[in-house]
């Protein structure tokens, strides 16, 4: 995974409450059973306003000049609910968007974005609109968020913090504790037989 | 201080804390669909790493199986046929086990894992289905995950995880007639928002939820997903352990110490309670696009955003029920099970429905739940009806593209989602109980079901 250090885009704003991942990326967007070729139905059924003809949308800021290029989106409170299809994350990344502000996000889309390199930062609504257009820099580091001449602090938690800096595998990382998984495992197993099935014919 | 149910469990599977504060977590059991587990499954195979233990983890064809009679593997959306080919492939590949296409036992993951006795209480559960959360009804800790952190869990045997907090929400005195749990989980989250329930596991308490049956547990707590908790958990009980007894996968009794500890402690602290009047609540309804934005039925749609009113079609003020719809959808994991069907079919019984209902369609949640329908002749009731009788799957509770409502339709449904274009490009979605699905396909015009007078 591509580490995460600092961020400068202008901030797109979507600014509306609880945009889920059925809109981020539609089923019907799903085609292939990997994890590529999603960018080109990201938002789709804002984007077009044809979407199976790909007539895009002039209305739908994505579509708009100064949002060309950027890779940092704002959006309203619960960003991401419904559905845990983690599309909806590669969808956003292949598109370029390398972090999302917003002030709350929904757990599974927020765990997706930090097992796949892309920044979630939490900010008040208030502070969310300021950002809209304006030239943002986002520090994760130092946990800042600054754009004219302002700074904002953001909370992250240690872990998701140290895991996109470095850009870690989550797995790699969780693999190192194998031996202690092994023993806690034996002792469980010995605790809570029922737990452990045989593999059926 | 007392424990709370939550806690016993997470207590029960910390294997170990990280310095960043994050705890590796047992998975006790966890389950892949079709839509997404051949790319999980191939990622790891790529990688190099094996499944940590294989007759833990389950794979299901649900997501986008054709519900038609007589179906296989061809799906009518397009391209659909490689995600269950290839989750087959893969899945023999790695040694889980399968709940194939055509299988006796298929059906919705959330359906069927109860069925087998593969949810257990006390198990962690994980699986990348946000609706994962419906098994907690059984006093499991389950929750839905991406495709990633499947991949960590099927890898590891553990997930990495900063401790939620703790909700508790009581629904305190009996429900009045023909109101139920899906009403009880859209009245929670229209008054607490679809973000309410955010970094908790909810437990679900109070005089009506311990009187609802399994299958209204399951309904309650899975929608705990569109209030962004974490999980809902219904602590286990006699019913919980009498429902599970002797089902393939579960043990013959429940007699560990274990078990009979599944409870929250009197004297237990949860971060965040919340109390509803469960008597006072009304069959719900929803009016918007987001689940939040539900209603009891004989009440009037409320200022909304300029962007919800004209997706939706409906004014501020207007009275909700007798608003036409054009279809009626009867299924998901939220409500598909046989009680469900059972409650929709007894208001459907010796009548049909409007001619302008154009797609009526009853998509049981199993292969199981249909032929127990079929050995009750709820099938014959709902085609007599004019509803469509189908095979299992998650059908229309979304749009995957090949088979859909005709443009334009406003639709009521027993499905948990009432997203903008969730059941296709424009529909108008309307989620409530199966009871108000099956009087507004009757009325053509959503209507309140305790009006219905039955034969």
């Amino acid at each position: 995974m591509k580490p995460v250090s600092t961020i400068t885009s202008p901030g797109v704003p979507l600014l509306i409450d609880n945009i889920d991942t059925d809109t981020i990326i539609p089923s019907r967007e799903m085609r292939s059973t990997g994890r590529t070729g999603l960018a080109d139905g990201l938002f789709a059924p804002w984007r077009y306003s044809d979407a199976d003809k790909r007539i895009a949308d002039p209305a739908f800021v994505l579509n708009q000049r100064d949002a060309s290029g950027t890779r940092l989106l704002l959006g309203g409170s619960n960003f991401g609910c419904g559905s845990s299809r983690e599309h909806a994350v590669w969808a956003l990344a292949e598109f370029g968007i390398e972090a999302i502000i917003a002030p709350s996000f929904a757990p599974i889309f927020k765990n997706n974005c930090i097992r796949n390199g892309l920044l979630p930062v939490e900010l008040p609504e208030d502070v969310v609109r300021e950002l809209q257009w304006a030239m943002v820099t986002i520090d994760l580091a130092n946990q800042t968020v600054s754009a004219s001449g302002k700074t904002w602090r953001f909370a992250i938690d240690d872990e998701a913090k140290a895991m996109l800096l470095e850009g870690l595998d989550a797995i790699d990382l969780t693999l190192k504790h194998r031996a202690t998984i092994a023993g806690w495992t034996d002792a469980d197993r010995a605790a809570r037989p029922w737990v452990y099935l045989e593999k059926r014919a | 201080m007392g424990r709370t149910l939550f806690d016993k469990i997470w207590d029960a599977h910390r294997v170990a804390e990280s310095p960043g504060g994050a705890a590796l977590i047992a998975i006790d059991r966890i389950f892949l669909h079709e839509r997404t587990g051949a790319a999980a499954l191939k990622s790891m195979a790529a990688a190099g790493r094996p499944v940590h233990d294989p007759a833990r983890v389950f794979a299901v064809m649900d997501h986008i199986v054709d519900t038609r009679l007589g179906r296989g593997d061809q799906t009518l959306m397009p391209g659909g046929q490689a995600f269950i080919t290839e989750t087959r492939e893969a899945a023999l590949a790695a040694g889980i086990t399968l709940f194939d296409v055509t299988d006796r036992d298929q059906g919705i993951v959330h359906v069927i894992s109860p069925e087998q006795g593969i949810v257990l209480p006390g198990v962690t559960l994980v699986a990348p289905d946000s609706h994962t959360c419906t098994q907690g009804a059984f006093g499991a800790l389950a929750w839905g995950i991406g495709s990633s952190e499947a991949e960590h869990a099927m890898a590891t045997g553990v997930l990495r995880l900063a401790r939620p907090g703790t909700m508790r929400v009581t629904f305190a005195g009996p429900l009045q007639p023909g109101v139920t749990a899906k009403d009880m989980a859209l009245a929670l989250i229209s008054r607490h928002g679809a973000g309410g329930g955010a970094g908790h596991v909810v437990e679900f308490a109070g005089e009506a939820v311990r009187a609802l049956d399994m299958e209204g547990r399951m309904t309650l707590c899975n929608m705990a997903t569109e209030f962004a908790a974490m999980a809902g958990i219904v602590a286990p009980d006699a019913a919980t352990f009498a429902y599970l007894a002797g089902r393939p996968y579960a043990p013959a009794r429940f007699d560990e110490p274990y078990w009979a500890d599944l409870i929250s402690d009197p004297g237990a602290r949860f971060d965040r309670e919340i109390e509803i009047d469960a008597s006072a609540l009304a069959p719900m309804v929803s009016w918007g696009t987001s689940p939040e934005q539900a209603i009891p039925i004989d009440a009037r749609v409320p200022q909304g955003t300029p962007r919800v009113h004209e997706y939706i079609g409906l004014e501020a003020g207007q009275p909700i029920a007798g608003t036409p719809i054009d279809a009626a959808f009867i299924g998901s994991c939220t409500n598909s099970r046989l009680s469900d069907l059972r409650r929709a079919a007894a208001l459907l019984k010796g009548k049909r429905i409007a001619p302008s209902v154009r797609k009526a369609l009853v998509v049981p949640g199993s292969m199981a739940v249909k032929r127990a329908a079929e050995a009750e002749g709820l099938d014959q009731i709902f085609t007599a009806a004019g509803f469509e009788w189908r095979n299992s799957g998650c059908s229309l509770c979304f749009y995957a593209g090949g088979e859909g409502f005709e443009p334009g339709s406003r639709t009521i449904s027993s499905t948990n989602r009432n997203f903008e274009g969730r059941q296709g490009p424009g529909i108008r979605t309307h989620i409530a109980s199966p009871e108000v699905v099956a009087a507004s396909a009757l009325a053509g015009a959503i209507a309140d079901p305790r009006k219905v007078v039955t034969s």
